[in-house]
C-alpha cells in the first residue's frame, strides 16, 4: 500500500507549492524539488534491490561485467539528467532544461562508445 | 520504505509561507528592502537544507549506480 502514501505525501506537498506560489514562487519550486527527491528516496530500496536482481541474472547467464556497469552508468546518468531538466522546466527555465538533456545526451553517448567498438569487432569477427 | 518524511516538506512550506506573511507585513510598515532581506535570509535557510537533500540523493544514486 506505499502508492497511497505517496501519492498522498504527493497531493500534500503540491496544495503546499500551490498555495506558496502566488507570492514567494521561490518556496513552491523548493517544495517541487524536495518532495521529488524525499519520494525518490523513499523507493531507492526497491530499485536496488531490482538492480541487484538484474546484475545476478546477468552474471548468471555470463555476460561480462563491462556491458552491465556501462548500463548501471547510462542508466545513473539517464536518471540525473532528467531529474536536472525536469527541476529546471519547473522552474520555467525552459533553455537550461534542454541543455542539461543536451549534456546527458552526450554524455550517455561518450560512455557506450566502447560497447560499439565491440560489438563492431564481434560483427567483424563473423566476416570471413 | 525508506519512509516518507512529511516533516521536511511541512518545514519547508512553513518557513515559505511564514515569510511571506512578514514579508507583506513589512511592505504595509513601508519597509521595501527590509522585506526582500528577509526574503532572502529564507531562501538561504530553505537552500541549506535542500542542499543537504540533494547531496544525500546524489550520494544514494552514486552507491546504487556505482556512477562516479
Amino acid at each position: 500500500m506505499e502508492i497511497a502514501r505517496i501519492v498522498g505525501f504527493a497531493l500534500v506537498a503540491a496544495v503546499l507549492s500551490v498555495i506558496l506560489r502566488p507570492d514567494k514562487p521561490v518556496f513552491s519550486m523548493f517544495l517541487g524539488v524536495a518532495a521529488g527527491t524525499v519520494i525518490f528516496l523513499s523507493l531507492l530500496d526497491y530499485l536496488a534491490a531490482v538492480l541487484q536482481l538484474l546484475t545476478e541474472m546477468a552474471l548468471r547467464a555470463d555476460i561480462p561485467h563491462i556491458y552491465l556497469s556501462t548500463l548501471l552508468k547510462v542508466l545513473g546518468v539517464a536518471y540525473l539528467a532528467e531529474f536536472g531538466a525536469r527541476v529546471c522546466e519547473d522552474a520555467g527555465e525552459g533553455v537550461i532544461a534542454a541543455k542539461v538533456e543536451f549534456a546527458g545526451k552526450l554524455l550517455i553517448l561518450i560512455m557506450a562508445v566502447p560497447l560499439l567498438e565491440a560489438v563492431l569487432a564481434t560483427i567483424l569477427g563473423f566476416i570471413p | 520504505m525508506y519512509g516518507l518524511d512529511v516533516e521536511l516538506i511541512f518545514r519547508i512550506a512553513g518557513i515559505g509561507i511564514f515569510i511571506s506573511v512578514l514579508a507583506i507585513v513589512l511592505k504595509q510598515a513601508g519597509k521595501e528592502e527590509q522585506a526582500q532581506m528577509l526574503t532572502l535570509g529564507g531562501v538561504v535557510v530553505v537552500l541549506l537544507m535542500l542542499i543537504q537533500l540533494i547531496s544525500e540523493l546524489f550520494a544514494d544514486i552514486r552507491t546504487i549506480f556505482n556512477l562516479f
